[in-house]
């Protein structure tokens, strides 16, 4: 239904939001490429000499550097574990016939909804301190120690907040999934003979496939970027202990103020967080071409 | 006013040539059908016309000036979809009176032609309801309506009856026919069926691949077919086309005849056939003969004509309505 | 399934999904209960649960004493307002990529989701030089101009599945009825798609709401929304649990709402159509 008129019409109202976008890529980028290849501190401003790729072979040689990739991974990793079973696990439950499935249902979704900040706090204080927290009291009632969550075990802690966010997601995306599946192939599995089990391994769990690469490659992209929840609680210590990639950045720019190596640190993030774009993109346009 | 001309109009898509340099001259007050199989570029050509898709080549000329390059708004046509596309959140009332109020019509100029379009459409009992609320019918008439309030040089119509089931497409037939009549508007209707085409037309075009077969009156494309697509595409049931010594006894490739021009006959006649299946409808008998040398021929003899699968059958052709053709496919006189 | 399930199975998970539904939404709960305990009632092991002396107070103070409200409108004005410049912009990109597609919209499509992949961290040094130097820094203009960006993606990405749930032929009707471009969209295209326009809006603002890595970064006093007020507290002096919850529940209420409203929007607009 296209003619000459819609389509230059077409082409006006696109421009704006891909001219916007361009800019937002193409400006701040370009800027954090350059950066990175000087020596550039904020707090000596207009001392900036060329440094080649000095700032790339600090930020990677540093021990703080592979401390915070390999929590970047654990962090990631240990999140995508929690949600993708338990979510695969929680949409399961509520796919069955429940009294009151609409309230459960709220129950669940209802910590995607809460700002990271907030619940950082609400676990750090009220649920993971060591002497008044509810995990502490609970602890104790059972005879074991209390722990000191975010003193003793930083990553795992926020490894766990982090997760309890992103659990809604993965079992909303599951469970749609799931309710998509048609019954007449589990029945007529059934009537072959299988037992639950086996119906999950053959039917259920290949039918869920997409949905959970989805899921994996959506969080993926989001929990690169796990901010807010380090700042509030440890602050990316003890030491290094919880600082991810993105922690590092940020510490380096704006509390050392070296915008160099955190420019390169920049472009690392970028690039690790390309590599799952491309996954990501390529299933999502073949779902387009449907 | 209500004039169209096509000059040489043809669309591709892409690189597909969907329609090939066509002429035309619709005039003004005309009721055009294009007919054709699904797939002939019937629709196109309509959307072509109103400007829904570009032109790839040609001219088109409305009332003589050029509208090849003009958006839809601007060439004074109306048009009535297939599905009607009614605006759903408006009220009949509101749709009706959507292209007025597009025009910048005063509100008592709009009020006083919507009624009167109501009126002649027998809606004005359903002014208030929305199209959701509407039977098949009911939205045709207010997409009809619609087109009507805009007074335009002429009207389009996209399989419009397609729609609807076969009792409310017999009145609604009726009804357009009777629409013409009264507004004396040009009107192009497409259609697949070619029932609605001989019964409404003032011209049919028959369309096949992209290209016009044949442009005439209804009676001048049932009696004078100009090659086998149009002869057996008009009528129903459809014209017998015979090949083999049947036709090359008559000097042409293959031959047609309707199975109204047959007479049947238990004891006389030029062809002998067994008759497969007999169609007793009372008001006529339809008879599918196998006959040697042809195959399967349809006949048809008036009122009842008692016969039973397996019973022997004579056959005589009309030789006043005996049509045939050359190898291409071209009436022979 | 064509079978009756026992009532004895559907008691063993209704029980089995309450359970795992009360466990994940404890966090909130104890949250809420806490707003109303007094500081003292807050801190004490063993902790109380549901009978202790219920009071206002922690709500009056954050109120007061903290000028939650301007936190509060800010929130507010950023969310809202970048959503709202986010539609005017991403409608008729959406009316363009739905009824006026070319080869090359797919590929269009695609590039602006993946510009919602960058990490923020990324651009996090030119942007916070940029801003310093255009005066934007802690500024409500600059965090919406920030805002609207991320977010444009995925208001442009919704809009477009909800446009292409729209006939065409109805636009195509508008146009023979004489509609130019503006009031095609105006009178027909934006109220036959009100229910998405509106759900769009609704998963978008829930987003630009809670959003905690520029409006942590480039906000101090004056635009710092709810996230970064609630963020002050993760260092705070003496007892503050209670108003800490007061805060939360505050800051997170009404997102709670929105949120639950939202479920399938949430679906659609956060897993780019791959899962239907």
């Amino acid at each position: 239904m296209a003619t000459t008129h819609t389509r230059a019409a077409a082409r006006l109202m696109l421009a704006p939001s891909v001219i916007m976008l361009l800019a937002w890529m193409i400006i701040p980028l370009s800027m954090t490429l350059y950066f990175s290849f000087l020596r550039y501190n904020l707090l000596m401003p207009g001392m900036e000499t060329w440094a080649g790729i000095e700032n790339y072979q600090y930020f990677l040689t540093d021990p703080a550097f592979f401390a915070a990739l390999g929590n970047t991974l654990m962090l990631v990793g240990g999140v995508l574990l929690i949600t993708i079973v338990g979510g695969t696990l929680i949409a399961l439950l509520l796919d069955q016939p429940i009294w009151g499935q609409g309230v459960v249902r709220l129950l669940v979704i209802a910590p995607f909804f809460v700002m990271p900040t907030v619940s950082a706090l609400v676990w750090k204080n009220m649920l993971m301190h060591p002497a008044n927290g509810l995990f502490a009291w609970i602890a104790q009632t059972f005879g074991f120690q209390a722990v000191d969550w975010l003193g003793a075990m930083p990553l795992l802690s926020i490894i766990l907040i982090v997760a309890w966010q992103w659990l809604p997601f993965a079992t909303l995306i599951i469970l749609t999934a799931l309710q998509s599946l048609d019954q007449e192939q589990k029945e007529a599995a059934e009537m072959d003979g299988a037992g639950p089990f086996a119906i999950f391994l053959a039917i259920t769990l290949p039918h869920l496939s997409r949905a959970l690469t989805v899921v994996v490659l959506i969080q993926t992209i989001f929990l690169l970027s796990v901010f807010a929840e380090i700042l509030v609680t440890t602050n990316g210590g003890p030491g290094v202990a919880s600082t991810n990639i993105a922690f590092l950045v940020y510490a380096q720019a704006l509390l050392q103020f070296d915008v160099g190596t955190a420019s390169a640190g920049g472009v690392v993030a970028v690039i690790l967080a390309n590599i799952v774009a491309i996954f990501l993109i390529r299933i999502v346009g073949k779902n387009l071409d449907r | 006013m209500g004039s169209i001309t096509l000059e040489k109009v043809a669309k591709k898509f892409g690189d597909v040539d969907v329609i090939h340099g066509v002429d035309l001259e619709v005039k003004e007050g005309e009721f055009v059908v294009f007919v054709g199989p699904s797939g002939c570029g019937k629709s196109t050509l309509l959307r072509l016309i109103a400007g829904l898709e570009d032109i790839s080549g040609g001219t088109l000329r409305i009332d003589g000036k050029d509208a090849t390059g003009l958006p839809p708004a601007k060439r004074g046509l109306a048009m009535v979809f297939q599905s009607y596309a009614l605006y759903p959140h408006m009220s009949v009332y509101k749709n009706i009176a959507f292209p007025l109020k597009m025009a910048g019509m005063d509100k008592a100029a709009i009020d006083a032609k919507v009624r009167a379009a109501a009126k002649v459409l027998n809606l004005t009992d359903y002014l208030d309801r929305r199209p959701g609320q509407l039977s098949g019918g009911q939205r045709q008439r207010v997409a009809i309506g619609r087109a009507i309030v805009r007074e335009p040089a002429a009207f389009l119509f996209d399989e419009p009856l397609s729609n609807l089931d076969a009792a409310l497409r017999v009145n609604m037939r009726l009804e357009i026919s009777e629409l013409h009549n009264t507004l004396k508007t040009t009107m192009i209707y497409v259609t697949h069926d070619q029932v609605e085409a001989m019964t409404m037309a003032d011209k049919i075009v028959v369309l096949s691949a992209g290209r016009i077969e044949q442009v005439g009156s209804p009676l001048e494309l049932y009696n004078h077919p100009r090659n086998l697509f149009v002869a057996g595409f008009i009528g129903s049931p459809k014209m017998n086309l015979i090949e083999g010594p049947l036709a090359a006894a008559k000097d042409a490739k293959t031959i047609g005849v309707r199975p109204e021009h047959i007479h049947l006959s238990r004891t006389e006649g030029d062809w002998t056939g067994t008759v497969r299946v007999a169609e007793h409808l009372g008001s006529d008998t339809f008879l599918h003969v196998q006959v040697e040398g042809a195959g399967q021929i349809t006949a048809r003899a008036p009122g009842e004509f008692t016969v039973r699968h397996g019973d022997a059958v004579r056959l005589t052709p009309d030789p006043a309505h005996l049509y045939r053709f050359d190898a291409d496919g071209n009436a022979l006189q | 399934m064509a079978r009756a399930t026992t009532t004895r199975h559907r008691v063993v998970v209704t029980a089995a999904a309450w359970t795992v539904g009360f466990l994940l939404f404890f966090p909130i709960l104890w949250t809420f209960l806490t707003s109303f305990k007094s500081e003292a009632t807050a801190v004490q092991i063993p902790p109380a649960f549901l009978f202790f002396d219920w009071t206002w107070e922690n709500y009056v103070e954050v109120n007061v004493r903290s000028d939650y409200f301007r936190f509060a409108m800010n929130s507010v004005v950023i969310a809202v307002g970048s959503v709202l410049l986010g539609l005017l912009i991403a409608i008729p990109a959406a009316w363009s990529m739905a009824f006026a597609p070319t080869k090359h919209t797919k590929d269009i499509l695609m590039w602006m989701l993946s510009t919602k992949m960058l990490p923020p961290v990324g651009v996090l040094v030119p942007l916070y030089l940029l801003f310093r130097d255009w005066g934007l820094l802690d500024t409500r203009t600059g965090l919406v101009v920030v805002m609207m960006l991320i977010n444009l993606p995925i208001i442009v990405w919704m809009l477009y599945t909800y446009f292409k749930e729209i006939p065409g032929e109805i636009l195509e009707a508008s146009r023979m009825d004489g509609a130019t471009l503006g009031k095609e969209i105006v009178f027909v295209l934006a109220p036959m798609a009100a229910p998405g326009i509106a759900s769009t809006l609704l998963l978008n603002v829930i987003l630009a709401w809670n959003e905690a890595f520029w409006t942590l970064n480039l906000t101090a006093a004056k635009a710092a929304p709810l996230t970064a007020f609630i963020a002050s507290y993760s260092s705070p002096e003496g007892l503050f649990w209670a108003k800490l919850s007061a805060a939360s529940m505050m800051a997170i209420a009404p997102i709670l709402v929105l949120g639950w409203f939202s479920q399938k929007q949430l679906v659609r607009g956060l897993t780019f159509g791959a899962v239907k």
